[in-house]
């Protein structure tokens, strides 16, 4: 076994419910790279939701809370706010994440709280057995559009740029290189992180990466994505890779709290005009 | 030279590194492992550059690379 | 004018340590805020919702003073999830909320109750269903807080009827959570929440758990202690580790979860009494109820409530419907009692047994259609028991009370 996967999984819970070809292996295997670079095993701790990917913190050897469907923003604010000297990296899925727990997406980057998501995108419902998700792309055929998916695909990139996330990134799982530098940089950046995977789903999303096997998927990931480029808009049909939002406008939200504390410590309660 | 170990425990069959080495070191075998996996063969490990794609493409922490072995 | 006038209740309690503590009138929403920092809380999410607003209010400026955290959420169920992720951060956590908002926290409940993270949860009680009466009070929610999430689990669930209750009740929630690790729910009402009495503050404990957890079945260390600890909402092992798919070991798990707190009522179950030494009808509350049951109870025994100057209990007499018992001496020879349920949850069955041994009636007053009554029953087989039902917000009156033992007293054989 790799020397380094060794160091941080739980063998005895081997093997991994992923299915052959899983994309959340490789990202298991990207963010534990990271951890392992930064030296920071006793600092980070893990929140996850439901769903596959929500199981990619469950083997490692790090704490780890294994929460709701759609809530892990919430239960990780709980843990950052009650540990705001601590890490915490967050693991949702596009479900898990745009559908069910959509509003807390959209609260905890308003807030631009210091927390790192990794959202693994791989456009459908695994777990359950293959229902469409808000990321499944139009037309794709899913056990809830079983003629044809008549929505247009939610882009969560799109809804923590709007919601003041100040970093923002796509990456897919056939950039694992890439992938692994972002999660450090999300971790080392102080403030909301949101870093969306393209995943391959062999099983129950082929239909998303028109292929059924998992290195067709990649290789089809590589096809549709397009690198920014700033000033340029991307081509039709092609997906956005790469370092989307990085700002350094907004201060993180513990410390705008600290700010706003410290401003105002004469005030008394009261309406503001008064 | 590198060594290139794939452990067939681990393996669950997805020939993702068979795909993904630049150098095609891996190759499709008929060996099964207890979970019923095809395990890929590892071949001509001379050719390994140390590049690492298969350690992190593989999904189930499977292989190994020792750069700089003899 | 509201038509119940609530006396004084006397307790028969000394409050520990009074002689430090300090006394103020306080509402009981305030006095539940500032017990919870009394009890070493150290973090405060929720979303405003009236009638516990005051809480979120209060702790908005009074938690960041004792070093600890507040966030207003998004909604009720980040309020509850993020309560439970602050317990892992090692800082004991509370989130107050009513029915509307109580209904969207069950699945973070249970969660916590699963997880056995030491949690609590207040619920101000209104009127429901859903938006249901957002400024009166009742007692709706009384299988709810049991009952509320799905699947089988335990919990504790404590009712104050007084803004001192409020306050003690509110560092018990706290000390039987961390004890029995375990959410607890301090079922409060519009009408506790919203009182405001005389209270002594500040004598209990400062929070430091006065015993030790008790054997678990879950992970119990903190995050960030080096301990690895794994937090699983499916059905676990001793490291967290799901076994969800295995019957047998899922039915011990559960057998075990409930066990942790049934076994252990002689220091959960709190009942009070008065005047039961010699009674043989019991009045049975929880809750703001217990009040005015009191009150029928000293009236129908001829108790006169000496803390009250006879001017004002004249102008009372005539204003009032709450007739003084000193006019109404025809049943001062009525042997009632009252039998106040502090502890609603778990069913203090063993407790309830021992306290109406000698009873043959007990009538069940309840802001609600009649629901915690159906336990009394249930569990005192051998005893008539009554369902008093009042639903609409208002209270029940003393002199309803009364009416209805004497009620049940007519209709029945003769019981003195």
């Amino acid at each position: 076994m790799n020397p380094l996967y060794e160091k941080y999984i739980k063998k005895e819970t081997l093997p991994t419910l992923f299915c052959p070809g899983c994309g959340n292996g490789i990202i298991q295997m990207a963010a534990i790279r990271a951890i392992h670079q930064m030296g920071i095993k006793d600092e980070i701790a893990c929140v996850s939701g439901i769903g596959c990917s929500s199981w990619i913190p469950c083997y490692l050897n790090l704490d780890v809370m294994h929460t709701l469907h759609g809530r892990s923003l919430a239960f990780a604010q709980g843990l950052k706010l009650a540990r705001p000297d601590k890490k915490v990296l967050v693991f949702t899925g596009d479900g898990d994440c745009l559908a069910i727990g959509g509003n807390h997406l959209i609260h905890s980057a308003a807030r631009n709280i210091d927390l790192t998501v990794v959202m693994v995108n791989n456009r459908i419902y695994g777990m359950t057995g293959g229902q469409k998700s808000p990321a499944s792309l139009k037309g794709m055929k899913t056990k809830t559009s079983p003629t044809g998916n008549m929505d247009d695909p939610v882009d969560g990139c799109k809804i923590a740029e709007a919601m003041g996330a100040t970093y923002v990134a796509r990456w897919t799982t056939a950039h694992p290189v890439q992938l692994e530098k972002a999660i450090t940089e999300g971790i080392n950046h102080h403030g909301f992180a949101f870093i969306e995977v393209l995943s391959q789903c062999p099983v129950q999303g082929s239909d998303a990466f028109g292929d059924k096997t998992p290195a067709g998927m990649m290789n089809n990931m590589k096809e549709i994505s397009w690198m920014k480029k700033d000033g340029e808009n991307p081509p039709a049909g092609k997906t956005v890779i790469g370092l989307l939002v990085h700002r350094t406008d907004r201060m993180e939200y513990m410390e705008r709290h600290q700010t706003s504390q410290d401003q105002n410590k004469n005030e008394k309660r009261g309406k503001a005009n008064e | 030279m590198n060594d290139v170990v794939l452990d067939g425990n681990y393996c669950k069959g997805c020939d993702i590194c068979i795909s993904v080495c630049p150098q095609k070191i891996f190759a499709k075998s008929k060996k099964r492992n207890p979970l019923g996996a095809a395990i890929p063969d590892v071949t001509h490990k001379e050719k390994c550059t140390g590049c690492g794609l298969c350690e992190r493409m593989c999904p189930d922490g499977a292989i190994s690379v020792e750069r700089g072995t003899k | 004018m509201r038509q119940e006038v609530l006396f004084f209740m006397e307790s028969q309690k000394t409050v520990p340590g009074a002689k430090t503590g300090q006394t103020v009138v306080l509402q009981g929403n305030e006095a539940c805020a500032k017990a919870a920092i009394q009890a070493g809380c150290r973090f405060f999410a929720g979303y405003p919702i009236t009638p516990s607003t005051e809480i979120i209010e209060l702790l908005s400026s009074e938690m960041e003073k004792v070093g600890g955290a507040f966030i207003q959420m998004e909604d009720e169920i980040a309020s509850a999830c993020a309560v439970v992720g602050a317990r892992w951060g090692g800082k004991k956590a509370m989130t107050a909320t009513s029915g509307p908002g109580f209904s969207l926290m069950q699945e973070a409940i249970g969660f916590a109750a699963v997880t056995e993270t030491p949690s609590v949860f207040i619920n101000i009680q209104r009127g429901g269903p859903a938006t249901g009466q957002p400024t009166l009070s009742g007692q709706q929610d009384i299988y709810q807080a049991r009952y509320g999430s799905h699947g089988d689990y335990e919990i504790i669930v404590l009712c104050p009827s007084s803004v001192q209750e409020m306050y003690d009740f509110t560092i018990r929630s706290f000390n039987l959570s961390e004890r029995f690790r375990t959410p607890v729910i301090l079922l409060s009402d519009e009408i506790v929440g919203h009182m405001r009495e005389k209270v002594i503050i500040g004598q209990s404990p400062s929070g430091e758990t006065p015993d030790l957890p008790i054997a678990v079945v879950s992970p119990s260390e903190d995050f960030y202690t080096g301990a690895s600890t794994m937090v699983e909402g499916q059905l676990h092992d001793d490291q967290g580790r799901r076994i969800g798919h295995l019957a047998t070991q899922s039915g011990d798990f559960i057998q075990q979860l409930c066990a942790k707190i049934q076994d252990h009522m002689e220091e959960i179950a709190d009942i009070e009494t008065y005047f039961m030494e010699d009674s043989d009808i019991a009045i049975l509350a929880y809750g703001s109820v217990a009040r005015p049951a009191l009150n029928a109870v000293k009236q129908a025994r001829g108790v006169k409530d000496t803390r009250i100057s006879s001017r004002f209990k004249i102008l009372r007499t005539l204003f009032s419907r709450g007739v003084p018992a000193a006019i109404q001496s025809d049943y001062s020879h009525l042997k009632v009692g009252l039998i106040k349920i502090n502890t609603v949850w778990p069913f203090p069955q063993e407790a309830l047994e021992k306290v109406a041994a000698q009873t043959k009636l007990i009538i069940v007053p309840e802001m609600n259609m009649g629901k915690y009554s159906r336990e009394v029953e249930r569990v005192l087989r051998d005893k008539v028991v009554v369902s008093m039902p009042k639903c609409g917000g208002d209270i029940h009156t003393p002199k309803e009370i009364l009416d209805r033992i004497l009620e049940e007293v007519g209709i029945r054989e003769p019981l003195v």
